[in-house]
């Protein structure tokens, strides 16, 4: 049998059970609706306006820290991992600063810069922040310094070393890192929406439909938008990976 | 010792800076350093002597949360570790579940909280839940990456010498799998964190995530805020700490076996 | 003495790809008696590996036969213990030296002490009683094979298959690793097949020499050699007999080359 087919069987046995399960009232059918419902709200959701709004904001606030955190992401770990000194010092302030969870940070962001989608950003920016930063300068330890001596002994200028010989080599990894922040920011972003009554946002989308209404196939339809979304943008990355780094299909840690 | 004391000393500097900073900007937001700890000295160790000067706080808040991080950690590694071993030595299996596993690992978890709230309501198992369903994605993706590229020699060498089932999935499968696992455990772990955080800042009436937005909310106590936000901090890097110190111990022969392949 | 362990009889394996097929070996017949060492060479890429993979059980062949003992090899024999050529991979990196070669007798009925008892006996043969809680990247390429031998015999086969297994080597191990080999024939009568491209170690291992054709392979020549006993990697290499069977095999598989 072919693996394609297998995976749509393995997708329409879970439906049907999930349906059989929410049918049969083995789990009640107003807090977990059958997928027929859901799905049915699910393409209901483009032709909702307020929908609409809040996904635009959702994605619009993914795109810019995403974009954010790799812009400075990516030039502070070449600093940090090219200079010794500098590493050593911040060492101990990124090693404080890397474990604290955004969401932490909620209640102190939301003080400071109030409600509004600057809030989601910098709250994303900074969670989306340490796996390119770190892939950056975990990168940089892995460049193979045959690469560089090679360079160097046919006197290739700092400048072109850095864009010839470093940057296509830790690009497969930066690339991870952005990947892996991908999802993260959309965690962050979600759960500040979730949380600040009174934005817009996917995030609050789902909690007006489930907190105060307790409409769960509003919730779930929110949540398969925000999966099927998900899941296209790691696929999209891993095609770029592909596509434009062929010489490394696999790099990467985290 | 000198990049010890060049660590900590540039550290401290950046604390004491704070610490002027804002003791004469007085913005409420950013309370200087030594209030915070002050905050956190009457929140957390201004209990009777009889009880270690631990305050109430500790067994009712701090308590409660770790023991629901951990267990939810913990069964999410269980089920993730043996679904992984199970799916990893078989393809055709893997392939019936790989598309739900993509979609599942991109559902952000906190979007599923009103689901949990109103299946198991206000409590610790919405969060035990949360956090379960959250972080079991990258323990069982990896586990099933590694059980799944077990080396061919290692195959062939375990069927030569006629390994018992058991003592296959055991002694070679779980084994060659073992460093992509912990890498899961890990990313499993600090997401267990955020999870606990999330959870607790939406339905809970204990904890720290619940104190943490008690205190920017209810009683506007932005030290004891800062003092919360601080001890989620140190959790994280305490929790990651000893988890590496156990993965140095179990995985040893990883770093070795690596170390001289990669000469 | 002259007992028929091992009886191959018209193997033959195909590799079938989609719409390509690829003959490793067409019709291979031999026989190996017990306490014997045969050594098969051939060309690189001649599919001396497969053949083995094959008499192993490890491999179904597509045609033909393989007896032990009179049984014919289904699935891997009780009997048969293996020494691949990639050492770094077969040995397993988080057990230690003692683990890898305890780890096979787990499932045979063995005390606890039995088995650290074949476990030390297996390394004191191999020279390596110092090592046994050292963990195999540790030591050095020609040891790692050693306790890949001593995994072997601590196995107790009646028959030791070799897959190239001094090929990833340098000379002066491999030589002697050969000797090794050679000790362990004549102190615990072991039978041992071992698959090799190098035309003087089969010679100078070898009760006998299979020459094999290049792909698809079959058996162009057998030779006995006649080399007396204790063998020397100075006096034996240098001895006329010795020039004239490495002469004569380097020969045969030359003259086989051009035939495809």
């Amino acid at each position: 049998m072919p693996s394609i087919l297998r995976k749509l069987i393995g997708l329409v046995v879970f439906l049907l059970l999930w349906e059989a399960a929410s049918r049969s009232g083995l789990v009640q059918a107003t807090y977990v609706p059958p997928p027929s419902v859901v799905l049915v709200k699910f393409a209901g959701l483009f032709g909702n306006p307020q929908f609409l709004t809040d996904v635009v904001s959702t994605l619009l606030s993914w795109v810019i820290a995403l974009g954010l955190a790799t812009l400075i992401g990516v030039p502070l770990g070449l600093l940090l991992g090219g200079v010794r000194l500098l590493r050593t010092v911040s060492s101990t302030i990124v090693e404080f600063l890397r474990p604290l969870p955004s969401v932490a940070l909620i209640p102190l962001v939301i003080s400071v810069l109030g409600s509004g989608a600057q809030t989601k950003i910098a709250l994303a920016t900074f969670a989306a922040l340490w796996p390119v930063l770190f892939n950056t300068i975990y990168a940089l330890h892995e460049v193979d310094p045959q690469l560089v001596d090679t360079a160097r002994s046919f006197r290739v200028s700092r400048l072109r070393r850095l864009t010839g010989v470093t940057l296509p080599s830790i690009a497969p990894f930066v690339l991870t890192g952005v990947r892996f922040s991908a999802s993260v920011a959309l965690i962050v972003l979600v759960s500040t929406e979730f949380l600040t009554g009174g934005t817009i946002g996917l995030g609050q989308f789902v909690y007006t439909w489930g907190s105060s209404a307790g409409r769960m196939d509003m919730v779930l339809a929110g949540t398969v938008f925000a999966g099927l979304f998900g899941y296209l943008v790691n696929i999209g990355f891993v095609a770029a990976q592909r596509r434009w780094l062929v010489w490394a299909p696999a790099g990467g840690a985290m | 010792m000198k990049i010890f004391a060049q660590r900590w000393l540039v550290f401290l500097g950046c604390l004491v800076v704070w610490q002027f900073a804002a003791a004469s900007g007085a913005n409420p937001y950013f309370p200087p350093p030594l209030r915070i700890l002050r905050a956190a000295g009457d929140l957390w160790f201004s209990g009777p002597a009889w009880h270690l000067w631990l305050t109430s706080s500790v067994g009712d808040d701090i308590l409660p949360s770790l023991a629901r991080l951990l267990i939810g950690w913990a069964v999410a590694a269980v089920i993730g570790v043996l679904a992984g071993i199970a799916l990893g030595r078989s393809a055709v299996a893997t392939d019936y579940v790989a598309p739900l596993l993509s979609f599942a690992r991109a559902v952000p978890p906190p979007l599923l909280v009103p689901v949990f709230l109103v299946v198991f309501g206000i409590g610790p198992q919405m969060e035990v839940a949360t956090i379960v369903l959250g972080v079991v994605w990258p323990i069982l993706l990896n586990t099933i990456d590694g059980a799944r590229s077990v080396d061919a020699v290692k195959v062939e060498t375990a069927r030569a010498f006629r390994i018992t089932r058991s003592r296959w999935i055991l002694g070679v499968v779980l084994p060659s799998a073992l460093p992509k696992v912990f890498a899961g455990l890990r990313v499993s772990l600090a997401l267990s964190l955020i999870l606990m955080v999330v959870s607790e800042l939406v339905g809970s009436t204990s904890g720290i995530g619940f104190q943490l937005v008690n205190a920017q909310q209810a009683t506007f106590d932005y030290p004891a805020m800062w003092a919360w936000i601080a001890l989620i901090s140190v959790l994280g890097y305490v929790l990651n700490g000893l988890f590496l110190a156990v993965e140095r111990r179990v995985l040893g022969w990883h770093h070795g076996y690596t170390g001289q392949a990669g000469r | 003495m002259t007992e028929n362990m091992l009886e191959v009889t018209g193997l033959g394996h195909v590799y079938r790809a989609k719409e390509q097929t690829h003959t490793a070996f067409g019709d291979i017949s031999f026989a190996v008696d017990r306490g014997e060492i045969v050594c098969i060479v051939g060309p690189s890429g001649c599919g001396k590996s497969t053949l083995l993979r094959c008499l192993s059980g490890l491999l179904r062949p597509t045609s033909g036969t393989v007896s032990l003992h009179g049984t014919e090899v289904t699935e891997v024999p009780d009997e048969l213990a293996m020494v691949f050529q990639d050492y770094s991979r077969s040995l397993f990196p988080w057990r230690t030296v003692a683990g890898n070669i305890e780890f096979p007798l787990r499932g045979r009925e063995l005390s606890k002490a039995q088995r650290r008892e074949r476990v030390e006996e297996a390394l004191s043969w191999v020279g390596l009683s110092g090592a046994a809680t050292k963990y195999p990247w540790q030591l050095s390429g020609g040891m790692q094979q050693r306790v890949a031998i001593a995994r072997a015999l601590a196995y107790r086969p009646m028959l030791m298959l070799m897959d190239e297994p001094f090929a990833s080597v340098d000379a002066q191990t491999r030589a002697e690793l050969e000797d090794l080999v050679l000790q362990v024939r004549a102190e615990h009568e072991m039978t041992v097949l071992l698959v090799t491209h190098d035309v003087d170690e089969s010679v100078y291992l070898g009760d006998r020499v299979l020459v094999l054709s290049k792909s698809p392979a079959s058996v162009v020549e057998t030779l006995s050699v006649d080399l007396p006993a204790p063998r020397d990697q100075i006096g034996t290499r240098g001895a006329e007999e010795f020039v004239r069977l490495r002469t004569e095999v380097a020969q045969r598989i030359r003259n086989t080359a051009p035939t495809s």
